[in-house]
């Protein structure tokens, strides 16, 4: 019997079209995934279910909430009020008041949400945070909800002896802070759990923890989850079924195995095709040293400890060397806070550094206490967020054309008009859109338009900082394409900064894994992948999720 | 937390020296010798040398400058060129009208604003809000004195339910003198009250767009609850900021409304030592008033530690 | 565009209307005393009634808008004039000893309220409409600072300005081509809140006799003039009040409706 079904679910907010026909079961102790690109509306799924939808939503069709043999849940909260689920067999949580749905949060489902750095009352103590979940649904007294909400961050991997409840969240890491908001969504012992990107902010060794977590608590609790990904390996590995959705509507469902082995539906495929995207990178030949860095070590200074005390450093690259030569494509892997952000500035001279060498072509790239522009002329970056890389009030020939300010002369304007039609026909785009405004275009093309302002200068090194993270898996495969294009096309140099491990094996030719500031293993690509020398690039690579090789096929 | 008290005790110290600096050059750079104001043009140079030498005016200037400061540290404000009586003695009478009034004045702005602000912010959108709204925005635009004369000529004029001015002296009563009070207290309080009850909504709502709002609803608290138990403690922080600052408004204000009301405070002081080129006088009731305010947004500072657990422990 | 930047334009536009026109008509000479016809209530002769000496109201008023509009123009100028590049300074080179000389500077101005900057500015200088207009405008000053460096350090995290400092742009240049113009809406609304305050601010200085000294007119002292005859004239008292929260709220709706017109994150939930 199911716990959860979504029956011919219709939303639509402020009379636009949200949701069509949505529908989907889940059973006890079952993982269903939904997945799809932004869009698809898969979150706005999750919150239907939560009764938690903006203002102006309008919904038909049913979301039934079974009544499991939910044993163990203690006394209610209101006895004598009309409970929720225990009336008749299935409640439809669509027809429910606000006051049946507050009593249905957090103690028959509990959610997990994405963001897990905001996610959590900054004044608040995790203690508090947790015991409030149970203190909301049961009749406990503030020792026994406290003892209680000890018991289950202990569950979720948060002894008090470690982790006292007294801690603030600002105290906590990103995925001890995830942990505390799965403590609180599982404190009642929910017959569903429904968790929204619940890994997606997470560096990739904690988030293989956190899913770990999700999947032993499921188990043990036999609750439903209702897990909401866009990542398709998670997905894969975890869920037993998969729902794929794609603008408001559900165009493929079924069994993990039988769906990966026999998708029906074109945009199934397709976007299993993007997940594991091979790109067709060209040959090259690295002879000639172009960047070269040697014992680099940067520092930032800590706020002082004590009032008049000495202030502290942190080294955020520490002691690092390595070249990179004329055509060779480098990645640059690490989870967040290793220092590749730092180093990309101290290559980039946006800051130098406290010890060793920056040079390009044999010049170092910053000198004299300020940025050396004769080399920065020699290189460009293409940055992670589409929009926020450019000033929104200038138009794209504008924007592009910023890096020829570092040239010596200014070419005339014919040329200028030449170069710029030339780089947008290279990244795909047509030299009509010059004269329109960033929000005219779409994330994947914004992006384009950022490599285009790398590339109209002709440098020669391109550093592409998690220059594809944060795009739609199709976008990203075509972006992707576009740089081994432009490869072919120009014989570009790079150094390719990600913390995604299979993006980074498909369009480098050698590979630095960097952990704490220092570079803990170098090379070949391929052959760091399949035979890492270093524990961390094998736990990194352990922890990566990967899709199932049937899929490839 | 103490780590955290004590750096802003030192940059407390830091703002009062360089304040009794600023007002001390300032002052000094005024022309018009007060010696010979105060004994006319027709004065004898022996005599005005000696009335100099009273009024300690023959030393160097950061003789007089330490003078000055190291007497007020001890309480002693100099003496009045005026009315030849310790500063102190008159500010302290006077501080008795005007302190009354800004913390009445404060009282009255938080009881009205904190309300209104939740009670909008909760009905955002709604006729309730809409109507705060308005009303705040014709608060904030009507001149504090201005409302003080209207409310006498209502209140005092055309009702008679209190006095048009002046003070009833606290020896006549806790009553009575509140009551003399509480006109002037109304029209301060009512522009800071409008500005308090604007700030108080944009920052419960801001708070209410945070993703902890909606964690506390998946946890199945009411949209109310949410906001009682997780909105405003987090939008106290905004709120302070401008508590503090009301503060300081609240005394200058203050200055304005004596004199619509005729209360004999701070205000009436410093206006009647303008004329009469005091400038002892004005010098020490403005320290004294940038001292309050900069006390107060210490006290603010602690606040927000108090609310804020990151700031007690980083910094 | 809504209603609030219609009606608050409209009533905005009346004030200075009634400026601009009085310097070439007015109904009566606003300085013309008419002993006996003193304390009129509004009529058909004098619109707005007469004050203690005779003077026409409805005159002094569109002559006293004069007054309180060049006070807040010149005192918002000073605020412009030296916080803004105060602020971008501060912001370009946040945490360093500069940034926190400006950012001390103005916690000591601000510890300062204006009425007390100006009752010293007065107490050396002598009461008069520049010490008014230097006694806001130094007010002004940390106000702009403030909101420069905080809008402008927000988008020196930006992408788009690591972007225009790889392309070897220098601050000077970024703060003036990148971020002033990204900051633009926001001092915008700041204009129009701190000119409705000037206004406020003026009143308040003339009323207590520190700002425009006659025969200049102002809504200030016309106040003063009224308290004494209140109970015998209110309309004296009532129509320099209404012609000041007239002014202040048309400016301040004009703030509010520029503020939702011109942030795009709002634009785009109203389409």
């Amino acid at each position: 019997m199911s716990l959860l079904s979504i029956r011919n679910l219709n939303l639509s907010i402020h009379g636009t079209p949200i949701l069509a026909g949505v529908s989907l079961e889940i059973a006890r102790g079952q993982i269903i995934a939904v997945t799809g690109e932004s869009g698809s509306g898969k979150s706005m799924t999750a919150f239907s279910v939560m009764g938690l939808l903006p203002k102006g939503a309008e919904t038909t069709g049913e979301i039934l909430l079974g009544n499991g043999t939910k044993a163990a849940t203690g006394r209610r909260r209101h006895p004598g009020r009309d409970s929720p689920a225990g009336q008749s067999a299935k409640t439809d949580i669509l027809q429910m008041s606000e006051t049946q749905l507050c009593d249905l949060r957090g103690n028959e489902i509990g959610m997990v949400f994405q963001e897990p750095m905001t996610a959590l009352n900054p004044v608040q103590t995790i203690g508090a945070q947790v015991a409030e979940t149970i203190r909301l649904h049961r009749d406990s007294s503030k020792a026994e909800a406290r003892e209680q909400a000890a018991q289950t961050l202990a569950r979720v991997g948060l002894p008090e002896s470690r982790f006292p409840l007294s801690r603030y969240p600002h105290e906590l890491s990103g995925g001890q802070r995830q942990r505390v908001v799965i403590a609180m969504a599982i404190a009642c012992g929910p017959r569903l759990l429904i968790a929204d990107e619940p890994t997606t902010a997470l560096d990739v060794t904690t988030q293989a923890q956190i899913l770990d977590l999700l999947k032993e608590l499921t188990e043990e609790d036999q609750m439903g989850l209702l897990m909401i990904t866009h990542d398709l390996a998670v997905v894969a590995n975890m869920a037993r079924h998969i729902v794929v959705m794609r603008k408001g509507q559900v165009v493929e469902q079924n069994d993990t195995r039988t769906l990966l082995s026999q998708m029906q539906h074109p945009y199934t495929k397709a976007l299993f095709e993007a997940s594991s995207h091979q790109v067709d990178l060209p040959e090259t030949r690295a002879e000639t040293p172009l960047l070269q860095v040697q014992d680099v070590c940067r520092d930032y200074r800590l706020p002082r400890k004590t009032l008049f005390g000495r202030p502290g450093h942190f080294r955020a690259v520490d002691d690092v060397s390595f070249d990179i030569a004329k055509g060779e494509r480098v990645g640059l892997v690490g989870e967040s806070g290793c220092g590749k952000s730092t180093l990309t500035r101290a290559i980039l001279g946006l800051e130098n550094v406290e010890a060793g060498r920056i040079t390009l072509d044999g010049a170092p790239v910053f000198s004299g206490g300020r940025p050396n522009l004769n080399v920065r002329r020699k290189m460009q970056v293409v940055f992670q967020d589409p929009f926020g890389s450019f000033n929104p009030r200038h138009r794209v020939d504008r924007l592009i054309t910023e890096p020829f300010h570092l040239l010596e002369r200014q070419p005339s304007a014919q040329e200028w008009q030449a170069r710029i039609a030339e780089s947008l026909m290279a990244v795909g785009l047509s030299p009509d859109d010059a004269r329109k405004y960033p929000h005219q275009f779409s994330g994947g093309q914004r992006q384009r338009i950022a490599i285009a302002r790398a590339l109209i200068i002709r440098p020669e090194l391109v550093i592409f900082d998690e220059a594809v993270s944060a795009l739609d898996v199709s976008v990203r495969a075509q972006i992707l394409d576009l740089i081994a294009d432009l490869c072919r096309q120009y014989a570009l140099t790079y150094l390719f900064i990600s913390h995604d491990l299979s993006v980074v094996r498909s369009v480098t030719d050698r590979v630095l894994v960097m952990q704490a500031g220092r570079i803990v293993e170098q090379g070949d690509t391929e052959a760091v992948f399949t035979n890492p020398n270093h524990t961390y690039t094998r736990s990194l690579i352990k922890a990566a999720p990967v899709l199932p090789a049937m899929v490839s096929s | 937390m103490l780590r955290y008290t004590l750096k802003r005790l030192i940059s407390l110290i830091i703002s009062l020296a360089v304040t009794s600096l600023v007002i001390f050059f300032v002052i000094e750079i005024a022309p018009g010798d007060p010696a010979s104001l105060m004994l006319g043009v027709n004065a004898q140079p022996d005599t005005l040398a000696a009335l100099r030498a009273e009024l300690g005016l023959d030393v160097p200037k950061w003789q007089r400058y330490l003078n000055w400061v190291g007497g007020m540290l001890v309480g002693d404000f100099g003496t009045s060129y005026q009315y030849r009586t310790p500063v102190a003695e008159m500010i302290g009478n006077r501080l008795w009208v005007s302190l009354p009034l800004a913390l009445y004045a404060l009282a009255l702005s938080t009881l009205i604003a904190f309300p209104a602000g939740i009670f909008a912010a909760a009905r955002r959108g709604g006729p309730g809000d809409v109507a705060i709204m308005s009303a705040t925005q014709l608060g904030v635009a009507i001149p504090n004195f201005w409302f003080a004369m209207m409310l006498v000529l209502i209140f005092a004029i055309n009702l008679r339910w209190f006095s048009a001015g002046g003070f009833a002296g606290w020896d006549n009563g806790f009553f009575a003198a509140m009551k003399s009070l509480t006109l002037p207290a109304i029209a301060l309080a009512m522009p800071q009250a409008a500005i308090l009850a604007r700030v108080m909504r944009s920052a419960l709502l801001d708070v209410l767009s945070e993703d902890y709002m909606r964690t506390a609803r998946a946890k199945g608290l009411s949209a109310r609850r949410a906001l009682w138990r997780h909105g405003l403690r987090n939008a106290m922080i905004p709120v302070l900021t401008i508590l503090g600052l009301q503060f300081s408004f609240l005394l200058a204000g203050g200055i304005i409304i004596e004199q619509v009301f005729f209360l004999p405070g701070l205000g009436r002081l410093i206006f009647q030592s303008i004329s009469a080129r005091d400038l002892i006088v004005v010098e020490s009731v403005t320290m004294l008033l940038v001292f309050a305010v900069i006390v107060v947004n210490f006290a603010v500072d602690l606040a927000y530690a108090a609310v804020d657990p990151r700031l007690r422990q980083r910094s | 565009m809504s209603r609030n930047l219609i009606l608050g334009a409209l009533l905005s536009s009346l004030v200075v209307l009634a400026a601009l026109v009085s310097f070439f008509w007015t109904p009566y000479d606003h300085t013309a005393i008419n002993v006996p016809a003193k304390l009129q209530s509004p009529n058909g002769t004098n619109w707005l009634g007469t004050d203690q000496i005779g003077r026409d109201i409805f005159s002094m008023i569109m002559v006293g808008a004069r007054t309180s509009i060049a006070v807040a123009f010149v005192a918002v100028g000073i605020g412009i004039g030296f916080g803004i590049p105060l602020g971008l300074w501060a912001a370009a080179n946040k945490g360093g000893w500069t940034d926190e000389i400006i950012m001390r500077g103005n916690d000591l101005i601000f510890a300062f309220p204006s009425l007390v900057i100006a009752i010293l500015i007065t107490a050396i200088f002598g009461a008069g409409a520049v010490n008014a207009i230097i006694a806001i405008g130094i007010f002004n000053i940390p106000v702009f600072a403030r909101v420069t460096r905080g809008g402008a350090l927000s988008l020196w995290e930006r992408e788009f300005i690591l972007a225009a400092r790889v392309a070897g742009k220098g601050r000077a240049r970024i703060s003036i081509e990148h971020i002033l113009p990204n900051i633009a809406n926001l001092l915008i609304v700041q204009v129009t809140i701190q000119f409705s305050l000037g206004i406020l601010a003026e009143a308040a200085l003339s009323y207590v006799g520190l700002g425009a000294q006659p025969p200049t007119p102002s809504w200030g002292r016309m106040l003063a003039d009224a308290q004494t005859l209140v109970s015998i004239a209110p309309h004296m008292a009532l129509v320099p009040g209404c012609a000041i929260i007239i002014t202040v709220l048309g400016l301040n709706l004009m703030g509010d409706g520029l503020r939702d017109w011109l942030d795009p994150r709002l634009r785009l939930a109203r389409t």
